[in-house]
């Protein structure tokens, strides 16, 4: 080995600034919470996870890469995309941070693990969002995985928790196990385990090729699993109902757009070539999820419940502009899932907000005349079903707009008509919410426990959803430039 | 010298013992771990085998990487099934369906 590649400069060790503050910060977390007295631990926790996220993303968009920078010998790579995601991620979690602090300290759970765990996830995704190497695409994912299982094992007392704690874990590690099975034929392929040269290597494949299209299933079907896509979907709903709510609201948001962004480096970036064999799988478990998801979303009388068939659906949508495999569907893709996330984060707001010490508040009659109860948040609501069902003039509508034009430019028009019919289908269950809060009388009333702080972001969260239409232009524009810029 | 592949067919053969552990098994949490660690390790046998036929470390040294997050994987999985037999007094798979899905 030559002293060129053990040079400490050469690894460009800057690129990576964000993710080691943020571990950084969360290590120290670990350490003083022992120190300080148990009561006001948290909150210092609390504060400072919050401040450590805010800073961060003040950071990156501070220095926001406008070319890719290459770091680490080519695993880690710095572009507009991933600057962009962890601005996103970053934001996200610190507001769902301030969400679950109440329902966390209602059920004696609020402790400096929780906010350790969520930094320790977000420098997850965070990685997983400048992979650039098969090595931190795995490192990052586990990262955040092992994290996410840890919170919702967290809390101990609850038998619903544990339990989807472990359905979560067994299912989480066979998609691992899966993807790792599909990288190992990667590289034995390839030879590389780079995503830009596996691009390279695997320029002009057959499309009959059946080694490569073994590699091409076990990672689409790794994808699979971890979006929550059907057939692999079996796991959601049970952990979003399962899981504490602050732990719900978490892995419903931020890592949603981790996992964009390993979609998109893998299958927009290292096998791209291979389009074609992974466009048809995608149809299918896009169509799969936009389906099952939304009619399944009917039956149910749970709301955690009903936002985990959603997410589904969600994520089939999300799918639809990737498998269009134009840099037009990556794009929409990348517009649907940071709106979603921010959706998404909302919804289980409210659900945190509603939730007090002595009950959860999770069942859809819980809801019955929200607008006597609790006029502005039912309003919230209102805003927010609106804008998940895809109704304009919310955000939601565009959202879904640009992924259906994404596919129609790309020829798939009976796709993109399907689509459409399942998007119509999904806004009844979200009309129903509406009505149970506005035309149904109050069964009884709940004691709210949330404060103003929660109150104020929760409805900066939601009118941003509006209040961001005149600038939906330069977002999607955003949106292209940085999918443009991305490089694998 | 043992052809390349050999090492594919058993790391293949291992891989699908494993998800049948994990599909097929009815009776014990302790089993689904097993089954997981030997997924992983099927896997290793893969990247060590194609490693040394492409005449090149990384695959090597993704195997260590495999290994480490396995152990901590690991620890999660048991401090999480300690949770759960604390709490339900079992780690009967077929007992855990309190939740519908």
């Amino acid at each position: 080995m030559n002293a060129e590649q053990i040079n400490l400069g050469s690894l460009q060790v800057a690129a990576a600034t964000p993710e080691i503050i943020v571990g950084l910060m969360a290590c120290l977390i670990l350490v003083v919470a022992l120190y300080i007295k148990e009561e006001s631990s948290s909150g210092f926790s609390y504060v400072l996870s919050i401040a450590t996220l805010l800073c961060t993303a003040l950071v990156i968009a501070l220095d926001f890469s406008t070319e890719p920078v290459s770091a680490f010998n080519g695993m880690f790579v710095d572009d507009p995309m991933a600057d962009l995601l962890k601005i996103a991620i970053c934001l996200i979690t610190s507001g769902v941070m301030v969400y679950s602090r109440q329902y966390n300290i209602d059920r004696g759970i609020f402790q400096g693990e929780y906010y350790v765990l969520g930094l320790f996830g977000v420098a997850g995704m965070m990685v997983m969002a400048s992979a650039s190497h098969l090595l931190t695409i795995y490192l990052g994912l586990e990262l955040m995985s092992l994290c996410l299982y840890a919170m919702i094992a967290f809390y101990r007392d609850d038998k619903l928790a544990t339990e989807s704690a472990m359905k979560y874990f067994v299912l989480g590690a066979l998609a691992s196990s899966i993807l790792l099975y599909g990288m190992s034929l990667l590289y034995g392929l390839t030879g590389s385990l780079y995503l830009g040269e596996i691009r390279v290597a695997l320029a002009g494949t057959e499309q009959d090729n059946v080694a490569v299209a073994l590699a091409v299933v076990f990672i689409v079907v790794a994808l699979g699993f971890k979006l929550g896509a059907v057939p692999f979907h079996m796991w959601v709903p049970d952990v979003y109902q399962g899981s504490p709510t602050s732990t719900t609201a978490y892995i419903g948001a931020a890592p949603k757009i981790a996992a964009f962004a390993i979609t998109i480096r893998l299958l927009g970036g290292g096998l791209e070539e291979l389009h074609g064999m992974w466009m048809q799988m995608l149809i299918i478990l896009a169509l799969l999820s936009v389906a099952i998801g939304n009619i399944i979303a009917i039956a149910q009388d749970n709301l955690k419940r009903m936002l985990a068939y959603s997410t589904i659906s969600h994520m089939g949508f999300f799918l639809f502009g990737i498998l269009a495999g134009t840099e037009t569907g990556y794009s929409a893709s990348l517009f649907y899932v940071l709106i979603y996330a921010v959706m998404s984060m909302a919804a289980f707001g409210i659900v945190l907000y509603l939730a007090n010490s002595t009950e959860e508040s999770d069942s859809l009659n819980d809801l019955k005349g929200l607008s006597k109860r609790q006029p502005w948040i039912a309003f919230l609501l209102l805003i927010l079903m609106l804008s998940m069902a895809g109704i304009p003039p919310t955000v939601g509508f565009f959202a879904k707009l640009s992924v259906i034009q994404a596919l129609v430019n790309a020829g798939l028009i009976w796709v993109a008509a399907v689509a459409v019919v399942l998007a119509v289908i999904g806004a009844y269950y979200y009309l129903r919410v509406i009505k149970l809060a506005y035309f149904d009388a109050p069964e009884k009333e709940t004691e709210i426990t949330a404060g103003p702080t929660m109150t104020a972001v929760l409805s900066v969260n939601v009118l941003l959803i509006l209040a961001i239409l005149p600038w939906v232009g330069s977002l999607i524009a955003l949106c292209n430039q940085v999918i443009a810029k991305f490089v694998v | 010298m043992t052809p390349l592949s050999h090492y594919l067919v058993l790391g293949a053969i291992l891989f699908g013992i494993s998800v049948v552990g994990i599909f097929l098994n009815r009776k014990n949490v302790v089993i689904l771990l097993m089954s997981i660690e030997l997924m992983l390790l099927a896997v290793n046998m893969n990247f060590v085998a194609f490693s040394r036929y492409l005449d090149d470390t990384a695959g090597q040294v993704f195997v260590f990487f495999i290994l480490t997050v396995a152990a901590a994987e690991a620890a999660i999985g048991l401090a999480i099934l300690i949770v759960l037999f604390r709490s339900r007094r079992t780690i009967n798979v077929e007992e855990l369906d309190s939740l519908k899905g």
